[in-house]
């Protein structure tokens, strides 16, 4: 026990190790981010649509998204797709197709509710001088509701950036995984590497995610002081 | 699929299913107090712990449960805190909901009209008298869907409780797929307990979400 235990973090290629873990769960956000959401704006808008059938279908879609816990959702995707389906993606190519349906789903919500709260003299005066429906959702509703969906996105961002700890559950390489074969592989010589390894990642979330969830609670406000 | 597997696996589902409820229930009711201390703290300004509350709120929120019930329950023994798993999960829940109980229920206080506060202190209330028949009243039944919400969030973050070996519904799942290849039955299982649980809190919800906004007071 020659060791303090927070060497274990600077050992040999440890910290870089880690910093690239972090890395694919940054990775899988992003992707699942960019496609989510520009799924779920068209599906928000479409859930403005008046079709009964078409509502019913996108509602089902976000319940299912919501009621379903994240981690069941992965296993779902990453043993029914190939074992029933044929369809056989790696880890990381699953991460990020229920992460990107679940960020539609939830995006599809927030998308509906500021389109709904644009208010309804503005949809009449784009349909009066003769605009078309797509024309209204591009030139007059969606500029508007955009800046009432901003904060609840970036909430959304942190969300899915703390739901890729749950990677290690498929066993993507990510950061929680590497941590674990650190210490394990550290065992000996710095039994209580858990506590300085975990407490690092633990850090590096809460650098990633803080300085988003701030942001949004700042445009929250100011949203509020206009109102 | 096969029904006679999930005949066979329906016992121990049953019991996961228990299990689940329970360490949600702990959890939840001590999100619920830790979350009222933290707000309150907020709310009613006091310092020091005012500012205590405030750095954990920012914490807990920003942080996954995972990494949090990982801390818990591996790290924490080699500092010489050493506690059961269940231990661990519940802690771990009362950790992460307490903040965002603790949100709920400052945006509940916070929403309660600042002319009925004006008309307590009015009448003479002192700052206890209006707490107690001005503020809670009204803040806490405006903060019951935020809550009802929450509670809707922490059932379903259990399912990371596997990641300690919890045998709750997740775990269960993913050992009947493990130890006997039940994949289909046990995921399918899986989704109906967890919509047994949900479907009708988010009916719940939603009644909640209508009668809060029918019962404003006094405008």
């Amino acid at each position: 026990m020659a060791h303090s235990g927070i060497n274990v973090l600077f050992a040999g290629q440890n910290f870089s190790r880690l910093l690239g873990g972090l890395w694919i769960s940054a990775k899988i956000s992003i992707v699942a981010l960019v496609i989510g959401i520009l799924l779920g704006v068209l599906l928000g808008a479409l859930r403005t649509v008046k079709n009964p059938l078409l509502r019913t279908i996108l509602r089902l879609y976000l319940e299912f998204f919501r009621i379903v816990p994240t981690v069941v959702l992965l296993f779902l995707f990453y043993y029914i797709l190939p074992k029933n389906f044929n369809v056989n993606l790696n880890a990381q190519a699953v991460a990020m197709l229920v992460f990107a349906l679940w960020v539609a789903a939830e995006m599809s919500d927030i998308v509906r509710g500021a389109l709904i709260s644009v208010p309804q003299h503005q949809k009449e005066a784009g349909l009066a001088i003769g605009l078309n429906g797509p024309q209204l959702y591009r030139y007059v509703l969606l500029p508007q509701a955009v800046g009432l969906m901003i904060p609840a996105t970036i909430n959304l961002m942190t969300r899915v950036i703390k739901t890729t700890s749950l990677l290690l559950l498929i066993s993507v390489m990510d950061v929680v995984n590497i941590g674990q074969q650190i210490i394990e592989a550290n065992r000996q010589q710095y039994p209580d590497g858990a506590f300085w390894i975990y407490g690092l990642i633990f850090i590096l979330y809460f650098l990633l995610c803080y300085p988003l969830s701030a942001w949004a609670r700042r445009l929250e406000q100011r949203q509020n002081n206009n109102a | 699929m096969s029904w006679t597997v999930i005949q066979q696996i329906i016992p121990v589902f049953v019991q996961a299913f228990w299990l689940t409820l329970k360490l949600s229930f702990y959890g939840i009711i001590g999100a619920i107090i830790v979350g009222m201390i933290a707000s309150f703290l907020r709310y009613f300004k006091v310092p020091v712990l005012r500012q205590i509350s405030a750095v954990y709120t920012e914490v807990s929120r920003n942080t996954p449960l995972l990494i949090q019930l990982f801390f818990i329950y591996y790290a924490f023994p080699e500092i010489g805190i050493k506690i059961s798993a269940s231990a661990a999960g519940i802690s771990g829940l009362i950790f992460l909901g307490g903040s965002y109980m603790a949100e709920a229920i400052y945006g509940g206080l916070n929403g309660v009209a600042k002319i009925q506060v004006e008309s307590g202190l009015a009448i003479g209330l002192s700052r206890g008298q209006l707490a107690r028949y001005v503020v809670f009243p009204q803040g806490l039944t405006l903060s019951i869907p935020a809550i009802a919400a929450n509670v809707i969030f922490l059932i379903k973050e259990t399912s990371i409780f596997t990641v300690i070996a919890i045998p709750e519904l997740t775990n269960t799942a993913l050992d009947q797929i493990g130890l006997y290849y039940h994949t289909d039955e046990s995921l399918f299982v899986l989704v109906i307990a967890y919509a047994i649980i949900l479907i009708p809190l988010s009916i719940v919800l939603t009644w909640l979400e209508r009668r809060t906004r029918r019962g404003a007071f006094g405008n």
